[in-house]
Protein backbone atom coordinates (compact mmCIF):
# COMPACT_ATOMS: atom_id res chain seq x y z
CA UNK A 1 0.00 0.00 0.00
CA UNK A 2 1.31 3.36 -0.99
CA UNK A 3 1.63 6.42 2.01
CA UNK A 4 0.28 9.64 0.91
CA UNK A 5 1.74 11.18 4.21
CA UNK A 6 4.99 9.25 6.25
CA UNK A 7 6.72 10.66 9.19
CA UNK A 8 9.51 9.69 10.50
CA UNK A 9 11.28 10.09 13.81
CA UNK A 10 9.58 13.46 14.02
CA UNK A 11 9.76 15.01 17.08
CA UNK A 12 8.48 19.02 18.25
CA UNK A 13 9.18 20.45 20.95
CA UNK A 14 7.78 23.92 22.98
CA UNK A 15 9.39 26.34 25.27
CA UNK A 16 7.13 26.55 28.17
CA UNK A 17 6.94 30.41 29.80
CA UNK A 18 8.69 28.94 33.19
CA UNK A 19 11.45 27.87 30.71
CA UNK A 20 10.87 24.22 30.62
CA UNK A 21 10.56 22.26 27.49
CA UNK A 22 7.07 20.89 26.48
CA UNK A 23 7.34 17.58 24.22
CA UNK A 24 4.30 17.32 21.90
CA UNK A 25 5.53 14.57 19.76
CA UNK A 26 8.07 12.59 20.86
CA UNK A 27 10.53 10.58 17.46
CA UNK A 28 6.79 10.09 16.37
CA UNK A 29 6.89 7.42 12.51
CA UNK A 30 3.63 6.45 11.22
CA UNK A 31 2.28 6.26 7.56
CA UNK A 32 -1.22 7.57 6.08
CA UNK A 33 -1.83 4.92 3.09
CA UNK A 34 -3.44 6.87 0.05
CA UNK A 35 -7.18 6.64 -0.85
CA UNK A 36 -8.30 5.63 2.36
CA UNK A 37 -9.62 8.08 5.47
CA UNK A 38 -7.20 7.91 8.72
CA UNK A 39 -8.53 9.32 11.89
CA UNK A 40 -5.92 11.00 14.37
CA UNK A 41 -7.64 10.59 17.72
CA UNK A 42 -6.35 11.76 21.12
CA UNK A 43 -6.97 14.27 23.98
CA UNK A 44 -6.41 17.84 24.46
CA UNK A 45 -2.69 19.30 23.72
CA UNK A 46 -1.93 15.46 22.73
CA UNK A 47 -0.62 16.87 19.22
CA UNK A 48 -3.17 16.21 16.68
CA UNK A 49 -3.17 19.54 15.52
CA UNK A 50 0.17 20.30 15.54
CA UNK A 51 0.68 17.20 13.89
CA UNK A 52 -1.60 18.68 10.57
CA UNK A 53 0.28 21.93 10.91
CA UNK A 54 3.71 19.97 10.60
CA UNK A 55 1.75 18.27 7.32
CA UNK A 56 1.02 21.94 5.81
CA UNK A 57 4.16 23.26 6.49
CA UNK A 58 2.54 25.66 8.70
CA UNK A 59 4.93 24.97 11.72
CA UNK A 60 8.08 23.11 11.30
CA UNK A 61 9.55 19.81 13.33
CA UNK A 62 12.57 20.13 15.76
CA UNK A 63 13.72 16.69 14.28
CA UNK A 64 12.65 13.90 11.70
CA UNK A 65 11.64 13.74 8.51
CA UNK A 66 8.66 14.44 6.66
CA UNK A 67 7.19 12.97 3.49
CA UNK A 68 4.49 13.56 1.31
CA UNK A 69 3.59 11.28 -1.83
CA UNK A 70 7.02 9.73 -1.39
CA UNK A 71 8.86 13.73 -1.76
CA UNK A 72 10.58 14.36 1.45
CA UNK A 73 8.81 18.38 2.42
CA UNK A 74 11.01 18.70 5.53
CA UNK A 75 12.23 22.24 5.95
CA UNK A 76 10.45 23.00 2.78
CA UNK A 77 9.94 26.38 1.82
CA UNK A 78 9.27 29.37 -0.75
CA UNK A 79 7.85 27.75 -4.40
CA UNK A 80 8.32 24.18 -2.73
CA UNK A 81 6.29 24.88 -0.01
CA UNK A 82 3.35 26.44 -2.30
CA UNK A 83 3.71 23.21 -4.49
CA UNK A 84 3.42 21.16 -1.33
CA UNK A 85 -0.05 23.24 -0.45
CA UNK A 86 -1.65 22.94 -3.69
CA UNK A 87 -1.84 18.31 -3.00
CA UNK A 88 -3.97 19.50 -0.01
CA UNK A 89 -7.11 20.66 0.73
CA UNK A 90 -8.03 21.24 4.70
CA UNK A 91 -11.39 21.66 6.15
CA UNK A 92 -10.65 23.81 9.11
CA UNK A 93 -12.25 23.89 12.86
CA UNK A 94 -14.12 26.86 12.58
CA UNK A 95 -14.37 26.82 8.54
CA UNK A 96 -12.19 29.56 7.84
CA UNK A 97 -14.71 31.26 5.52
CA UNK A 98 -13.37 34.88 4.52
CA UNK A 99 -16.21 36.63 6.58
CA UNK A 100 -16.40 39.48 3.74
CA UNK A 101 -16.59 37.40 0.76
CA UNK A 102 -19.72 35.73 -0.08
CA UNK A 103 -20.60 31.86 -0.24
CA UNK A 104 -19.41 32.40 -4.04
CA UNK A 105 -16.80 34.59 -3.83
CA UNK A 106 -15.40 31.72 -0.76
CA UNK A 107 -15.30 29.22 -3.27
CA UNK A 108 -14.21 30.62 -5.94
CA UNK A 109 -11.28 31.73 -4.11
CA UNK A 110 -8.61 29.36 -4.84
CA UNK A 111 -9.55 29.34 -8.86
CA UNK A 112 -9.24 32.78 -9.10
CA UNK A 113 -5.85 33.16 -6.91
CA UNK A 114 -4.73 29.43 -8.17
CA UNK A 115 -5.48 29.14 -12.28
CA UNK A 116 -5.80 30.86 -15.33
CA UNK A 117 -9.57 30.35 -15.57
CA UNK A 118 -11.86 32.75 -17.10
CA UNK A 119 -15.04 33.94 -14.53
CA UNK A 120 -17.66 32.27 -16.70
CA UNK A 121 -15.28 28.81 -16.37
CA UNK A 122 -15.06 29.54 -12.40
CA UNK A 123 -18.81 30.91 -12.04
CA UNK A 124 -19.93 27.29 -14.19
CA UNK A 125 -17.34 25.51 -11.61
CA UNK A 126 -18.28 26.95 -8.66
CA UNK A 127 -22.34 26.65 -9.15
CA UNK A 128 -22.04 23.44 -9.89
CA UNK A 129 -19.90 22.79 -6.62
CA UNK A 130 -22.43 24.61 -4.77
CA UNK A 131 -24.74 22.04 -6.41
CA UNK A 132 -23.31 19.07 -5.04
CA UNK A 133 -23.16 20.49 -2.06
CA UNK A 134 -26.22 21.12 -1.63
CA UNK A 135 -25.99 25.12 -1.34
CA UNK A 136 -28.09 26.24 -4.01
CA UNK A 137 -29.73 29.98 -3.85
CA UNK A 138 -26.86 30.73 -0.62
CA UNK A 139 -24.52 31.95 -3.30
CA UNK A 140 -24.71 35.79 -2.03
CA UNK A 141 -24.87 35.23 1.42
CA UNK A 142 -21.86 35.64 3.93
CA UNK A 143 -20.77 33.27 6.36
CA UNK A 144 -22.17 35.44 9.31
CA UNK A 145 -26.17 34.28 7.67
CA UNK A 146 -24.83 30.67 7.99
CA UNK A 147 -25.82 27.84 10.29
CA UNK A 148 -23.03 25.52 11.64
CA UNK A 149 -23.29 22.39 8.97
CA UNK A 150 -23.67 25.05 6.22
CA UNK A 151 -20.57 26.81 6.90
CA UNK A 152 -19.08 23.51 6.86
CA UNK A 153 -20.02 22.64 3.34
CA UNK A 154 -18.71 25.76 2.17
CA UNK A 155 -15.84 25.09 3.41
CA UNK A 156 -15.73 21.56 2.00
CA UNK A 157 -16.60 22.56 -1.45
CA UNK A 158 -14.15 25.56 -1.38
CA UNK A 159 -11.25 22.72 -0.20
CA UNK A 160 -12.29 20.59 -3.43
CA UNK A 161 -12.16 23.02 -6.15
CA UNK A 162 -8.52 22.38 -6.91
CA UNK A 163 -9.36 18.56 -6.33
CA UNK A 164 -6.22 17.81 -3.81
CA UNK A 165 -4.89 14.50 -3.46
CA UNK A 166 -5.35 14.76 0.34
CA UNK A 167 -8.19 16.28 2.52
CA UNK A 168 -7.25 17.57 5.63
CA UNK A 169 -10.37 17.66 8.70
CA UNK A 170 -9.25 19.41 11.77
CA UNK A 171 -12.09 18.59 13.97
CA UNK A 172 -14.69 18.82 11.60
CA UNK A 173 -17.77 18.73 13.63
CA UNK A 174 -17.08 20.56 16.73
CA UNK A 175 -19.91 22.88 17.19
CA UNK A 176 -22.68 20.93 15.41
CA UNK A 177 -25.23 18.97 16.73
CA UNK A 178 -25.27 15.26 16.21
CA UNK A 179 -27.18 15.10 13.45
CA UNK A 180 -25.58 17.65 11.27
CA UNK A 181 -22.36 16.32 12.29
CA UNK A 182 -24.00 12.41 11.12
CA UNK A 183 -24.93 14.35 7.87
CA UNK A 184 -21.38 15.94 7.70
CA UNK A 185 -19.99 12.64 8.17
CA UNK A 186 -22.12 11.00 5.19
CA UNK A 187 -20.99 14.08 3.16
CA UNK A 188 -17.15 13.48 3.70
CA UNK A 189 -18.19 9.49 2.63
CA UNK A 190 -19.53 10.40 -0.10
CA UNK A 191 -17.34 12.99 -1.55
CA UNK A 192 -14.30 10.95 -0.74
CA UNK A 193 -15.84 7.61 -2.62
CA UNK A 194 -16.55 10.50 -5.60
CA UNK A 195 -13.37 11.96 -5.55
CA UNK A 196 -10.84 8.75 -4.35
CA UNK A 197 -8.66 11.22 -1.86
CA UNK A 198 -6.99 10.55 1.28
CA UNK A 199 -8.54 11.58 4.26
CA UNK A 200 -7.01 12.58 7.34
CA UNK A 201 -9.44 13.48 9.94
CA UNK A 202 -8.54 14.80 13.96
CA UNK A 203 -11.25 14.48 15.63
CA UNK A 204 -12.69 14.08 19.58
CA UNK A 205 -16.23 12.98 18.10
CA UNK A 206 -14.79 9.04 18.42
CA UNK A 207 -17.96 7.07 18.36
CA UNK A 208 -18.65 8.65 14.78
CA UNK A 209 -15.82 8.74 13.03
CA UNK A 210 -14.09 5.79 13.71
CA UNK A 211 -17.44 4.34 11.23
CA UNK A 212 -15.34 6.26 8.31
CA UNK A 213 -11.94 4.80 9.41
CA UNK A 214 -9.59 2.73 7.71
CA UNK A 215 -7.06 3.48 10.39
CA UNK A 216 -6.39 4.82 13.24
CA UNK A 217 -3.91 6.85 15.20
CA UNK A 218 -4.06 7.77 18.59
CA UNK A 219 -1.45 10.07 19.64
CA UNK A 220 -0.93 10.46 23.59
CA UNK A 221 1.78 12.59 25.86
CA UNK A 222 4.22 12.80 22.44
CA UNK A 223 3.96 9.01 21.46
CA UNK A 224 1.36 7.37 19.07
CA UNK A 225 -0.29 3.96 18.94
CA UNK A 226 -1.59 2.83 15.48
CA UNK A 227 -4.16 0.73 14.79
CA UNK A 228 -5.17 -0.94 11.25
CA UNK A 229 -9.18 -0.91 11.84
CA UNK A 230 -11.18 1.16 14.82
CA UNK A 231 -12.02 -2.18 16.52
CA UNK A 232 -8.58 -3.07 17.04
CA UNK A 233 -8.83 -0.41 19.42
CA UNK A 234 -10.88 -2.25 21.88
CA UNK A 235 -8.31 -5.09 22.28
CA UNK A 236 -5.45 -3.19 23.13
CA UNK A 237 -4.16 -4.07 26.78
CA UNK A 238 -2.68 -0.46 27.24
CA UNK A 239 -4.16 1.80 30.19
CA UNK A 240 -3.95 5.00 28.66
CA UNK A 241 -5.69 3.09 25.66
CA UNK A 242 -8.46 1.59 27.67
CA UNK A 243 -8.64 4.48 29.59
CA UNK A 244 -9.64 6.54 25.89
CA UNK A 245 -11.72 3.93 24.95
CA UNK A 246 -14.03 4.20 28.11
CA UNK A 247 -13.80 8.33 28.02
CA UNK A 248 -14.62 8.81 24.50
CA UNK A 249 -16.38 5.91 23.81
CA UNK A 250 -18.43 4.89 25.90
CA UNK A 251 -21.23 2.33 25.39
CA UNK A 252 -20.33 1.63 21.97
CA UNK A 253 -17.08 -0.09 22.96
CA UNK A 254 -17.33 -0.04 26.43
CA UNK A 255 -19.13 -3.28 26.39
CA UNK A 256 -16.98 -5.08 24.39
CA UNK A 257 -14.08 -3.87 26.26
CA UNK A 258 -12.35 -7.39 27.75
CA UNK A 259 -11.02 -6.82 31.39
CA UNK A 260 -7.50 -7.98 32.18
CA UNK B 1 8.44 29.37 40.52
CA UNK B 2 10.76 32.44 41.87
CA UNK B 3 10.99 34.61 39.19
CA UNK B 4 14.58 35.75 38.68
CA UNK B 5 15.39 39.52 37.51
CA UNK B 6 18.57 38.86 35.24
CA UNK B 7 16.18 35.77 33.44
CA UNK B 8 13.16 38.03 32.65
CA UNK B 9 15.61 40.86 31.53
CA UNK B 10 16.90 38.41 28.98
CA UNK B 11 13.83 37.16 28.09
CA UNK B 12 12.23 40.63 27.51
CA UNK B 13 15.47 41.39 25.42
CA UNK B 14 15.31 37.89 23.18
CA UNK B 15 11.37 38.86 22.82
CA UNK B 16 12.19 42.50 21.75
CA UNK B 17 14.96 41.16 19.28
CA UNK B 18 12.48 38.47 17.87
CA UNK B 19 9.48 40.92 17.44
CA UNK B 20 12.24 42.91 15.50
CA UNK B 21 12.93 40.64 13.69
CA UNK B 22 9.59 39.42 12.58
CA UNK B 23 8.33 42.94 12.05
CA UNK B 24 11.50 43.61 9.84
CA UNK B 25 10.51 40.61 7.72
CA UNK B 26 7.19 41.43 7.72
CA UNK B 27 7.74 44.63 6.19
CA UNK B 28 10.29 43.05 3.50
CA UNK B 29 7.28 40.44 2.60
CA UNK B 30 4.55 43.47 2.57
CA UNK B 31 7.06 44.89 -0.17
CA UNK B 32 7.46 41.90 -1.98
CA UNK B 33 4.07 41.44 -2.56
CA UNK B 34 4.21 44.36 -5.29
CA UNK B 35 6.16 42.12 -7.74
CA UNK B 36 3.67 39.12 -7.53
CA UNK B 37 0.94 38.03 -9.50
CA UNK B 38 -1.94 38.19 -9.63
CA UNK B 39 -2.45 42.17 -7.93
CA UNK B 40 -5.54 42.92 -6.82
CA UNK B 41 -6.23 46.31 -8.04
CA UNK B 42 -9.61 46.06 -6.86
CA UNK B 43 -8.87 45.37 -3.43
CA UNK B 44 -5.79 48.61 -3.75
CA UNK B 45 -9.05 50.73 -4.72
CA UNK B 46 -11.04 49.51 -2.12
CA UNK B 47 -8.46 50.20 0.72
CA UNK B 48 -7.84 53.73 -0.68
CA UNK B 49 -11.23 54.70 -0.38
CA UNK B 50 -11.37 53.19 3.15
CA UNK B 51 -8.52 54.89 4.17
CA UNK B 52 -8.54 57.72 2.46
CA UNK B 53 -12.21 58.92 1.39
CA UNK B 54 -13.50 57.41 4.92
CA UNK B 55 -10.58 59.62 6.93
CA UNK B 56 -11.77 62.79 4.97
CA UNK B 57 -14.51 64.12 7.59
CA UNK B 58 -12.47 63.42 10.56
CA UNK B 59 -9.14 64.88 8.62
CA UNK B 60 -11.28 67.98 7.36
CA UNK B 61 -13.04 68.66 11.49
CA UNK B 62 -9.23 68.44 12.70
CA UNK B 63 -7.61 70.44 10.30
CA UNK B 64 -10.53 73.12 10.55
CA UNK B 65 -10.25 73.44 14.36
CA UNK B 66 -6.54 73.65 14.54
CA UNK B 67 -6.04 76.09 12.29
CA UNK B 68 -8.66 78.20 14.04
CA UNK B 69 -7.35 78.02 17.43
CA UNK B 70 -3.71 78.73 15.32
CA UNK B 71 -5.29 81.40 13.85
CA UNK B 72 -6.38 82.95 17.37
CA UNK B 73 -3.27 81.67 19.50
CA UNK B 74 -0.96 83.22 16.55
CA UNK B 75 -2.94 86.45 16.93
CA UNK B 76 -2.85 86.49 20.56
CA UNK B 77 1.00 85.94 20.74
CA UNK B 78 2.19 87.67 18.22
CA UNK B 79 -0.25 91.11 18.69
CA UNK B 80 2.13 91.48 21.71
CA UNK B 81 4.79 92.40 19.56
CA UNK B 82 2.84 94.23 16.36
CA UNK B 83 3.69 90.95 14.30
CA UNK B 84 0.09 90.31 13.39
CA UNK B 85 1.09 90.68 10.15
CA UNK B 86 3.29 87.38 10.35
CA UNK B 87 0.35 85.08 11.17
CA UNK B 88 -0.19 83.79 7.70
CA UNK B 89 3.78 82.91 8.03
CA UNK B 90 3.33 81.12 11.18
CA UNK B 91 0.13 79.19 10.64
CA UNK B 92 0.65 77.62 7.34
CA UNK B 93 4.38 76.88 8.51
CA UNK B 94 3.41 75.21 11.24
CA UNK B 95 0.93 73.27 9.58
CA UNK B 96 2.78 72.30 6.56
CA UNK B 97 6.12 71.44 8.42
CA UNK B 98 4.33 69.85 11.90
CA UNK B 99 0.92 69.80 12.93
CA UNK B 100 -0.28 68.69 9.04
CA UNK B 101 1.93 65.64 8.87
CA UNK B 102 1.67 64.66 12.62
CA UNK B 103 -2.24 65.07 13.06
CA UNK B 104 -3.18 63.15 10.09
CA UNK B 105 -0.86 60.47 10.68
CA UNK B 106 -2.64 59.99 14.29
CA UNK B 107 -6.07 60.33 12.98
CA UNK B 108 -5.88 57.98 10.22
CA UNK B 109 -4.00 55.61 13.01
CA UNK B 110 -6.74 56.07 15.45
CA UNK B 111 -9.37 55.31 12.36
CA UNK B 112 -8.07 53.17 10.42
CA UNK B 113 -5.14 51.58 11.56
CA UNK B 114 -6.96 50.17 14.32
CA UNK B 115 -9.35 48.53 11.97
CA UNK B 116 -6.65 47.54 9.53
CA UNK B 117 -5.21 45.85 12.71
CA UNK B 118 -8.72 44.06 14.38
CA UNK B 119 -9.49 42.71 10.96
CA UNK B 120 -6.01 41.15 10.39
CA UNK B 121 -6.25 39.64 14.46
CA UNK B 122 -9.57 38.55 13.99
CA UNK B 123 -8.27 36.73 10.28
CA UNK B 124 -5.53 35.32 12.17
CA UNK B 125 -7.48 33.86 15.71
CA UNK B 126 -10.30 32.51 13.46
CA UNK B 127 -7.50 30.75 11.01
CA UNK B 128 -8.77 32.64 7.94
CA UNK B 129 -4.95 33.96 7.25
CA UNK B 130 -3.71 30.09 7.50
CA UNK B 131 -6.58 29.13 4.85
CA UNK B 132 -5.08 31.38 2.57
CA UNK B 133 -1.34 29.58 3.73
CA UNK B 134 -3.11 26.32 3.51
CA UNK B 135 -4.07 27.19 -0.28
CA UNK B 136 -0.92 28.69 -1.55
CA UNK B 137 -2.16 32.30 -1.55
CA UNK B 138 0.20 35.01 -0.36
CA UNK B 139 -1.21 36.33 2.11
CA UNK B 140 1.17 39.44 2.19
CA UNK B 141 -0.27 39.87 -1.71
CA UNK B 142 -3.58 39.16 -1.04
CA UNK B 143 -3.90 40.84 2.49
CA UNK B 144 -1.13 43.15 3.66
CA UNK B 145 0.57 44.82 0.15
CA UNK B 146 -2.90 46.57 -0.67
CA UNK B 147 -3.08 47.82 2.41
CA UNK B 148 0.48 49.48 2.46
CA UNK B 149 -0.08 50.96 -1.05
CA UNK B 150 -3.17 52.25 0.04
CA UNK B 151 -1.72 53.88 2.93
CA UNK B 152 1.11 55.21 0.93
CA UNK B 153 -0.95 57.37 -1.95
CA UNK B 154 -4.18 58.09 0.97
CA UNK B 155 -1.57 59.84 4.12
CA UNK B 156 0.31 62.28 1.99
CA UNK B 157 -3.20 63.21 0.21
CA UNK B 158 -4.86 63.53 3.14
CA UNK B 159 -1.97 65.44 4.57
CA UNK B 160 -2.06 68.27 1.37
CA UNK B 161 -5.89 68.34 2.63
CA UNK B 162 -5.28 68.98 5.89
CA UNK B 163 -2.43 71.90 5.34
CA UNK B 164 -4.96 74.05 3.24
CA UNK B 165 -7.60 73.36 5.50
CA UNK B 166 -5.71 74.46 8.59
CA UNK B 167 -4.41 77.28 6.46
CA UNK B 168 -7.97 78.21 5.80
CA UNK B 169 -9.22 77.77 9.47
CA UNK B 170 -5.89 80.39 10.15
CA UNK B 171 -7.36 82.52 7.37
CA UNK B 172 -10.96 82.66 9.09
CA UNK B 173 -9.53 83.09 12.50
CA UNK B 174 -7.23 86.09 11.59
CA UNK B 175 -9.25 87.83 9.10
CA UNK B 176 -12.64 87.54 9.91
CA UNK B 177 -12.52 87.51 13.52
CA UNK B 178 -9.63 89.40 14.23
CA UNK B 179 -8.12 92.36 12.07
CA UNK B 180 -5.56 90.84 10.31
CA UNK B 181 -5.71 92.28 6.53
CA UNK B 182 -6.24 89.12 3.86
CA UNK B 183 -3.33 90.97 1.64
CA UNK B 184 -0.72 90.41 4.53
CA UNK B 185 -1.99 86.90 5.97
CA UNK B 186 -1.60 85.56 2.17
CA UNK B 187 1.93 87.38 1.73
CA UNK B 188 3.21 86.14 4.65
CA UNK B 189 2.15 82.72 3.56
CA UNK B 190 3.50 82.95 0.18
CA UNK B 191 6.92 84.94 1.05
CA UNK B 192 7.87 82.51 4.01
CA UNK B 193 6.95 78.73 2.29
CA UNK B 194 9.75 77.34 0.36
CA UNK B 195 9.52 74.07 -1.77
CA UNK B 196 11.43 72.95 0.95
CA UNK B 197 9.29 73.19 3.71
CA UNK B 198 6.31 71.74 1.38
CA UNK B 199 9.05 68.37 0.70
CA UNK B 200 9.67 68.27 4.33
CA UNK B 201 5.99 67.96 5.07
CA UNK B 202 5.45 65.09 2.30
CA UNK B 203 8.25 63.17 3.09
CA UNK B 204 7.25 63.44 6.67
CA UNK B 205 3.67 62.12 5.74
CA UNK B 206 4.90 59.10 3.82
CA UNK B 207 7.43 58.17 7.07
CA UNK B 208 4.35 58.60 8.83
CA UNK B 209 2.49 56.60 6.70
CA UNK B 210 4.81 53.41 6.64
CA UNK B 211 4.99 53.38 10.43
CA UNK B 212 1.36 53.52 11.04
CA UNK B 213 0.87 50.95 8.81
CA UNK B 214 3.12 48.75 9.02
CA UNK B 215 2.79 48.33 12.84
CA UNK B 216 -1.28 48.28 12.57
CA UNK B 217 -1.08 45.38 10.17
CA UNK B 218 2.18 43.91 11.50
CA UNK B 219 0.50 43.58 15.20
CA UNK B 220 -2.57 42.45 13.70
CA UNK B 221 -1.11 39.87 11.75
CA UNK B 222 1.19 38.53 14.65
CA UNK B 223 -1.63 38.80 17.04
CA UNK B 224 -0.44 35.22 18.35
CA UNK B 225 2.74 35.98 19.35
CA UNK B 226 2.63 39.30 21.35
CA UNK B 227 3.69 38.58 24.37
CA UNK B 228 0.69 39.37 26.80
CA UNK B 229 -2.13 39.92 24.79
CA UNK B 230 -3.63 36.90 25.98
CA UNK B 231 -6.10 34.71 23.57
CA UNK B 232 -9.27 35.10 21.46
CA UNK B 233 -11.14 38.29 20.83
CA UNK B 234 -9.19 39.78 24.07
CA UNK B 235 -5.69 39.29 22.55
CA UNK B 236 -7.20 41.24 19.46
CA UNK B 237 -8.50 44.24 21.74
CA UNK B 238 -5.25 44.31 23.30
CA UNK B 239 -3.52 43.78 20.58
CA UNK B 240 -5.22 47.00 18.55
CA UNK B 241 -4.77 49.46 22.00
CA UNK B 242 -0.80 48.51 21.38
CA UNK B 243 -1.01 48.61 17.47
CA UNK B 244 -2.52 52.47 18.12
CA UNK B 245 -0.49 53.79 20.71
CA UNK B 246 3.14 51.92 19.27
CA UNK B 247 2.22 53.88 16.36
CA UNK B 248 1.16 57.13 17.79
CA UNK B 249 4.41 57.30 19.42
CA UNK B 250 6.75 56.40 16.68
CA UNK B 251 4.86 58.83 14.80
CA UNK B 252 5.96 61.70 17.71
CA UNK B 253 9.51 60.20 17.97
CA UNK B 254 10.01 60.04 13.79
CA UNK B 255 8.64 63.44 13.53
CA UNK B 256 11.56 64.88 16.11
CA UNK B 257 13.89 62.53 13.84
CA UNK B 258 12.73 63.71 10.52
CA UNK B 259 12.86 67.62 11.65
CA UNK B 260 16.31 67.48 13.41
CA UNK B 261 17.98 66.11 10.21
CA UNK B 262 15.85 67.33 7.10
CA UNK B 263 15.61 70.87 8.30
Amino acid sequence: MTSAIEFIDVSKTFAKKDGTVQTVLDSVSFSIPAGKTTVIAGGSGSGKSVTLKIVLGLMRANSGRVLVQGNDVTGAKGKELEALRTQFGVLFQGSALFDSLTVFENVALPLRERTKKTEEEIGNQVHASLSQFELDGHEDKYPAQLSGGMKKRVGLARAMQLKPAIMLFDEPTTGLDPVMAQEIYQLFAKTQSEFGFTSVIVSHDIPKIFNLADRVIILNRGSMDVFSSPEEIQWSEKPHIREFVKMTMGDIYQSHLVEI
Amino acid sequence: MKSNPIANLGNTGLYVLTDLGRMTLFLLKAFRGIFRKPFRFKELVRQVNFIGVGSLSVIFFTAASTGLVLGLQGYYSLNKFGAEGMLGSAVSLTLIMELGPVLTALMVAGRAGSAMCAELGIMRISEQIDALDCMAVDPFRYLITPKFIAALISVPLLTVIFDVVGIAGGYVAGVSLMDVSPGSYIEGMRSSVTNHDIRLGIIKSFVFALLVVWICTGRGYFVREIRGAGFGAESVSRVTTQAVVLSSISVLVFDYLLTAVLL
